[in-house]
């Protein structure tokens, strides 16, 4: 119901009209694009912020003292209040721009973890951790003896939240999760998991890579103190991704790389630095990436995220239904609520073939083990084929996609 | 169906891949090489037995993967069983050379192996059928014992003429 009131304001078709790529041809056919939870396309909002940048303000930013310079300055710096406001966060302070979330992970595990975290401590992740949430824990653990410790997964794609009480124990100093699963589209309770770690006094990281472009994210409603997300997933460029931190927390690292931008004096011996965000931006920063993903926000805010996260669910839930009516397939992921993603097996047809084959009658698909391998070890499959999507598809695609992979079942069986 | 699709998947390949031959666990075999190719999951496991001639007596693969792998597998195995070392070196380059689309004639000694021509128009899909040539290189080199190998990782390889060069590159 909600959801109908949400979509009956928004023109999806117009807004198909912004992507220019979505008139693509592939193979032939026309594109259809299923495979959004890897990277999303972007709006000529978007492309136009990054030319408009490059053709008329671009210089370096913070040290110039020249026009460009402070227009450059402006725009990055108001990139950066664009993704508090967007986040819920307390202060532009809060957030750090990194190339995507792995980068983001990978800043918290060495700059807070190298500090933090010590033999004996215990990181606790969940066995649905995408390899950027789970590897740079694996490293730091075996820098510092720490000990990793898993949430484990259910059949139905949810975590065994049962199990937590004897997982998040007092050595457990960081809990890492991610918000929405890239492989089962499982949706996270965050606010609920955070909750249980505060009262603990661990400290909370939540992956939001698949979902801060796709469901509203209120970092205080959430209660985490880390909150990382890539910009290209959410409409906006590649190479820019975001660090979301508490302030204290942020204030109480020491930098990670370092160089200009982040220091306030040198000597040949030894430098101070300036305070966050700006202590964790080592050199010049992707300046039009953030331009770009600030307009991506502004794009997405536009529509609504209420509206889009009801757009993708009905996709979602309309094509985890048709999938489940072919015969021999096998369908990941809970049966309710679910992110704008489906992952599905189909018995006879291995992942890769039939990526091949949807993509010569040009539907992008996406075949393998998505950066799961352990979650995919455990459900006891090679890998699977996902099909993800965002609010420019249609269910008219769904369609198509369920005639071909029709047709490829009839070609390979 | 599009040419390309009807040319990577023909009716040959799609054969091998459903009832592949040689399929199974070689009991005395004198090298067992595991290969895998975690870009996409395929694993293989290969059992070769060589004859008091050095000659490849027996060969067997067991291991799930795609049409493309296991296809690639199964003719591998058929082509491969009595060969000697040599012909099973010069094959192996030449079949590179034909999925990579580095030489444009196909060794005829390849035979049906031929059919996996269409492979070079996907260039993704190159690993997939060099998993199980990947293997046999791996149990060619080990001669004997287990051994494993990836399709991620960098190997020099020695070509017939006695040089190096970069291996395939998959």
């Amino acid at each position: 119901m909600v959801h109908e009131i949400f979509r009956a304001s928004v023109d999806w078709r117009a807004i198909r009209q912004e992507f220019p790529i979505l008139g693509e041809e592939v193979h032939g056919q026309p594109l259809i694009y299923f495979d959004n939870a890897a990277t999303s396309q972007k709006p000529r909002a978007v492309l136009d912020a990054l030319r408009d940048y490059y053709e008329h303000d671009n210089a370096n930013v913070q040290r110039g003292l020249h026009e460009l310079s402070s227009r450059a300055t402006e725009a990055y710096e108001n990139a950066r209040q664009g993704v508090a406001d967007y986040l819920g966060a307390a202060s532009a302070d809060e957030i750090v721009f990194t190339r995507g979330t792995t980068e983001s992970i990978n800043l918290v595990a060495q700059a807070w973890g190298g500090k933090f975290i010590g033999a004996g401590d215990v990181i606790l992740l969940t066995e649905m951790e995408h390899h950027s949430n789970l590897v740079p824990w694996q490293l730091l653990a075996e820098r510092t003896g720490a000990r990793l410790r898993f949430v484990p997964v259910r059949e139905d794609g949810t975590l065994a939240l049962e199990q937590l009480p004897a997982l998040l124990t007092p050595e457990v100093k960081l809990f890492a999760f991610t918000h929405v699963s890239n492989s089962l589209g499982t949706i996270n309770p965050v606010a609920e998991l955070c909750r249980q770690a505060r009262a603990l006094g661990a400290i909370t990281l939540v992956d939001a890579a698949q979902s801060a472009g796709h469901l509203p994210v209120d970092v205080q409603e959430l209660g985490c103190d880390f909150l990382a997300f890539s910009g290209h997933k959410m409409c906006g460029p590649t190479g820019i991704g975001v660090l979301y931190g508490r302030a204290e927390i942020l204030e109480k690292m020491p930098p990670w790389h370092g160089g200009g931008e982040m220091i306030v004096s040198v000597t040949l011996e030894k430098s101070t630095y300036k305070k966050a965000p700006h202590r964790f931006e080592a050199g010049t920063p992707n300046i039009a990436g953030a331009i770009g993903l600030a307009a991506a926000i502004e794009y997405l805010e536009s529509i609504g995220r209420a509206a889009i996260f009801a757009h993708d669910s009905e996709l979602a839930s309309y094509a985890a239904e048709q999938l489940a009516e072919l015969p021999g397939m096998r369908v990941l992921g809970p049966k309710n609520e679910r992110g704008a993603l489906v992952g599905f097996v189909m018995k006879g047809v291995h992942p890769h073939d039939l990526t091949t084959f949807a993509d010569q009658q040009g539907l992008a698909l996406r075949g393998g083990h998505h950066c799961n391998q352990p979650l995919m070890r455990k459900f006891g499959l090679p890998g699977t084929t996902r099909a993800s999507f965002y609010f420019y598809n249609t269910i008219t695609e769904i369609d198509r996609m369920m005639e071909i992979l029709r047709a490829a079942v009839r070609f390979f069986s | 169906m599009n040419p390309e699709l009807e040319e990577l998947y023909q009716e040959v390949i799609l054969d091998h891949s459903r009832r592949p031959r040689n399929f199974g666990t070689l009991a005395d075999a004198a090298v067992c090489v595991h290969g895998d190719n975690p870009s996409c999951g395929d694993e293989i496991d290969l059992g070769v037995k060589f004859g008091a001639d050095g000659s490849l007596q027996e060969i067997k693969f067991s291991g799930q993967g795609c049409a493309i792998s296991q296809a690639s597998a199964s003719l591998m195995t058929m082509k491969l069983k009595g060969k000697s070392r040599t012909a099973a070196e010069e094959m192996l380059h030449a079949f590179h050379g034909l999925v990579a689309g580095e030489s444009d004639d196909a060794a005829p000694s390849l035979g049906d192996l031929r059919l996996l021509r269409g492979v070079r128009k996907f260039p993704q899909r190159v690993k997939c059928a060099m998993l199980a040539w990947r293997a046999l290189e791996e149990a060619l080199r080990q001669n004997a014992g287990q051994a494993t190998v990836s399709t991620e990782s960098d190997f020099v390889r020695p070509i017939p003429d006695g040089t190096t060069r970069p291996g395939p590159g998959l």
